[in-house]
């Protein structure tokens, strides 16, 4: 039985941050990740449970804190060593209760009590608390000392943050459910009208996915997704987008789908609604150049310091919008659209938590090698 | 004396044959004992005096009194010609159409007319570049007329300035250049590079509307044009055309048309091996020919591009007609078959075409890969009379890079058709119902012809729905040498070699099909039995 840990070693974040740089998943071998034994974590208090992960995904997050490369913002909403995986879905230990983690640690889970105003209204999300009570900080299960996290043997939750799976939802089917509760909690934005996700890795797919799931109300305008490679363009197909393009192709597309005119580099009209799913300067400028004035730029994909040139967000008065996590029922609506969608078909492949190496570098070139979502298996012992 | 056209059959001691490559060429082997070449008839002499030719043109027309006789001050006089879309390469200064109108204008001056426009008729063609208008009507007539705002070029989007003639029996509605429409008389100067061109279609294409021309120019009329260069009665085009012609001689305004052909000595000396049969190669002809491939595969593709479009053709006038319009085009057409017809007996399994570096819509510019299918299927394939060299259900392959390349300022909807309307459809019928629409109203392309230098955002469509016959006949098409997802695109199959098409044609046609190449440069007509 054994862990992977993230541990505070200067060092050797310099080291992963190099190597990351150069080649992302590439920290993995160099970096302050190590597998461990596993270490009984005490309960913070009585109410809190033992989980047995099952199926741990690697995220976009998870990659940039194995390279280095995550903002330092993030420094003082982590604990140190903490073992990552927050898309999780494990056996409750001494039941046969099955469940998905919701990782954002709240007030509740914390101890704090009155919870705070957010929490009070079941915005997790937007927890005014979010690194203070009788925990270590840290934004989620997964970056917290004290709960553990999913890349491991052995985990703790809050009994809030369990989410009951369905006997007839496969693992890999339930380990999809966090990340599309993101993409639930994104599409809550969609309009109807004109669309665009830029990138389709796991959160752009997901993401249109759930917007194709409210495809019951009126849509006035195509959704059009950008895509890099072949399986990604495929996939967003059947996940219902009506135009699925290149990125240079996208502004051109934009343009005939909003009978827009266009000066130097940008449209005069352009799409109500982008939803950044990557997160990049490239992709928030793209995102600018084919917005519509007084649209909003949804940001999905979690952004660094990326470099902007926003004239055109003061001229045309569009809006650049945080899009963080999700609320509770976020998880039954995911739930949902994980089997409507059969997703589980989007985990690629599985490793064990011993061949972190690979498993990292398949995740950071997952849309190159044809694949989705790569989580670890700890299912066979 | 020139010879006359002429096929070969390939045996052993054929050499390679020449196959244009866009900016390059190369010399492919055809299967002995199956194979044969098609070669155009040496050019025809040119006209010595050709400016006397012209004046007696002018004076001696067919069915029409002598232009002078049709001149008269005060009166209202609309001179339109034809684009920079021929004759290609681009001749020699001065060109045909700055004699005619040189001429013309001499008369014009005599009779003591004052109110002239001269229009560019290029229908939804881009408009063309200055130089390119000084080049096509020479320095002199340019600044005597452009500066006063008497020398333009038509706008199928002006709506003011467009007129309905009326309709015909067909409900096709003839609405042309207001202008035009509203003078005593309108002179027609044409140059006529193949036969698809002048007679009514002239100044019903080239002073058209959108709408006007949206009637015959669609994939069903040109999927049912199965003669596109030799009998009118064989295609639904022209008889639509000549219908719309109809109703412009009954109630448009009068008419003068000025036609005149070409003969095919269409490239320079340096390019001397273009024009010979492979045989006949003298040693100075191949080290030319392997010098300038060499030079040719060392130069990045702009600079061939330019190279090539830079040429100055050395090809002549054979004969000028002028009067009226059926009457002056009958000549006209019996003079390019002279030029261009060579007799051939029967059809073969596959159609073997090496595609230039330019076809009518790429002057100065990329031959992008719409027009790669374009001027395959829709110009080269249809360069019959009777019947398609390819039997139908037999295979294409045509020999081009095929890159994904664009002119974003001549072609900008051709990008977006390629990105969007390609990866949905390839089929002629169900992309102009589903897509036409949106392209030929959007209101950036409709800028973008009117004012800059673009092809109207019909176009593309247009330029694909010229391949429909060929389309429809073929059983498969290959290009050889093309950007492979490129290629596909079109709806066709990559190749990398034409001994790998070959192989890849046998899924069609067998281990041993005929073979014909119509070897161009220069051009020809296929009279085939
Ligand atoms: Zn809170």
């Amino acid at each position: 039985m054994s862990r992977l840990v993230f541990s505070r070693k200067p060092a050797r974040f310099a080291a992963a941050r190099l190597a990351g740089t150069l080649m992302p998943g590439r920290g993995a071998s160099v970096g302050p990740l190590s597998l461990e034994p596993d270490e009984t974590l005490p309960l913070p208090s009585p109410e809190w449970l033992r989980l047995r992960p099952r199926l741990a995904g690697i995220c976009g997050s998870d990659l940039a804190t194995v390279d280095g490369t995550a903002s330092a913002y993030f420094d003082p909403l982590v604990s140190y060593p903490f073992t990552p995986g927050h898309e999780v879905v494990a056996d409750v230990v001494g039941t046969d209760r099955r469940v998905v983690v919701v990782p954002v640690l709240s007030c509740i889970t914390r101890g704090i009590s009155p919870v705070c105003h957010a929490c009070e209204h079941g915005h997790i999300h937007l927890c005014e608390r979010v690194a203070f009570g009788h925990i270590e900080p840290g934004l989620q299960t997964g970056f917290c000392e004290s709960t553990g996290g999913g890349w491991s043997h052995e985990m703790l939750a809050h009994p809030s943050q369990l989410v009951d799976v369905p006997a007839d939802l496969s693992d890999e089917a339930a380990v999809m459910v966090e990340p599309m509760a993101c993409a639930v909690h994104a599409a809550q934005r969609y309009t109807g009208k004109e669309t665009v996700i830029i990138g389709a890795g796991t959160l752009g797919l997901l993401t249109l996915a759930a917007i194709t799931a409210t495809r019951d109300r009126e849509r006035t305008g195509p959704v059009v997704v950008t895509a890099r490679y072949p399986d990604q363009k495929r996939l967003a197909k059947e996940l219902g987008a009506d135009v699925v393009c290149s990125t240079d192709e996208l502004p051109r597309w934009v343009r005939s789908a909003t009978g827009s005119l266009v000066f130097g580099d940008q449209l005069t009209c352009g799409a109500p609604h982008v939803i950044d799913c990557v997160g990049s300067s490239e992709s928030l400028q793209q995102s600018l150049q084919v917005v519509a004035p007084g649209g909003e730029v949804q940001v999905v994909g979690m952004p660094g310091n990326v470099h902007l040139e926003l004239t055109s967000l003061w001229h045309r008065e569009t809006a650049i919008r945080g899009c963080y996590a999700y609320r509770r029922p976020d998880f039954d609506t995911a739930l949902e659209l994980v089997r409507r969608f059969d997703l589980g078909r989007l985990v690629s492949a599985t490793y064990s938590l011993k061949d972190y190496t690979d498993a990292i570098g398949h995740a950071a070139h997952a849309g190159r090698r044809g694949a989705v979502k790569i989580a670890f298996d700890m299912r066979s012992n | 004396m020139p010879r006359p056209g002429f096929v070969h059959e390939v045996d052993r001691s054929t050499p390679p044959v020449l196959f244009w490559r866009g900016e390059n060429f190369s010399l492919e082997k055809l299967p002995v004992g199956r194979s044969r070449v098609i070669y155009p008839p040496e050019p025809l002499p040119a006209i010595k005096d050709i400016d006397g030719a012209i004046r007696h043109a002018l004076l001696n027309p067919h069915d029409q009194d002598p232009l002078p006789a049709l001149l008269f001050p005060g009166m209202k006089l609309t001179i339109a010609f034809d684009d920079v879309s021929l004759p290609l390469p681009k001749m020699r200064r001065p060109d045909i159409r700055q004699r005619v109108i040189e001429a013309v204008l001499d008369l014009v001056a005599a009779a003591g007319v004052d109110d002239v426009h001269i229009i560019a008729a290029l229908g939804l063609h881009r408009r063309m570049h200055e130089y390119e208008l000084r080049h096509a009507l020479g320095d002199r007539v340019y600044d005597a007329f452009h500066p006063r705002g008497m020398l333009y070029q038509h706008d199928a989007e002006d709506h003011d300035n467009l007129t309905i003639i009326g309709t015909t029996d067909h409900g096709e509605v003839l609405e042309i250049n207001k202008r035009a429409a509203d003078s005593d008389l309108v002179i027609y100067v044409n140059i006529n590079s193949v036969s698809m061109d002048g007679g009514w279609k002239s100044i019903t294409t080239g002073l058209a509307s959108y709408r006007c021309l949206s009637h015959h120019h669609t994939g069903e009329t040109l999927q049912n044009t199965k003669s596109l260069m030799g009998h009118r009665e064989h295609s639904a085009l022209h008889k639509s055309i000549w219908r719309l012609g109809k109703v412009l001689r009954d109630h448009g305004p009068k008419l003068f048309q000025i036609e005149s052909t070409l003969n095919t000595d269409m490239f320079p000396e340096q390019f001397s091996f273009i024009n010979k049969r492979e045989w006949e190669w003298t040693a100075k002809d191949r080290a030319t020919y392997l010098g300038v491939t060499k030079g040719l595969n060392m130069l990045p593709v702009k600079a061939r591009r330019k190279m090539f479009h830079d040429i100055q053709s050395p090809h002549q006038m054979t004969s000028v007609q002028a009067g009226e319009t059926s009457a002056v085009h009958e000549i006209t057409l019996a003079k390019v078959f002279e030029q261009q017809l060579v007799p051939v007996e029967g059809q073969t399994d596959i159609l073997t075409l090496g595609i230039p570096f330019v076809s009518p819509y790429n002057p100065d510019s990329v031959m992008n890969p719409v027009l790669v299918m374009c001027m395959g299927l829709g110009y080269l394939f249809n360069m019959y009379r009777n019947k398609p060299l390819v039997r139908e259900g037999g295979v294409i392959i045509m020999t081009h890079p095929t890159y994904r390349d664009f002119n974003p300022v001549h072609h900008p909807s051709y990008i977006d058709f390629f990105e969007q309307v390609l990866t949905d459809t390839t089929d002629p019928v169900v992309m102009g119902q589903k897509w036409e629409k949106q392209y030929a109203e959007d209101e950036w392309y409709r800028h973008l012809y009117r004012t800059g230098n673009a092809y109207h955002g019909v176009h593309p469509f247009y330029a694909w729905y010229w391949g429909a016959h060929g389309q429809q006949h073929a059983g498969k098409v290959i290009i050889v040498g093309g950007d492979a997802p490129t290629v596909r695109r079109l709806g066709f199959t990559p190749a990398s070699t034409m001994d790998d098409a070959f192989e890849i044609a046998s899924d069609v046609v067998g281990r041993t099909p005929t073979i014909s190449h119509l070897h161009v440069p220069s051009l020809l007509v296929a009279d085939v039995q």
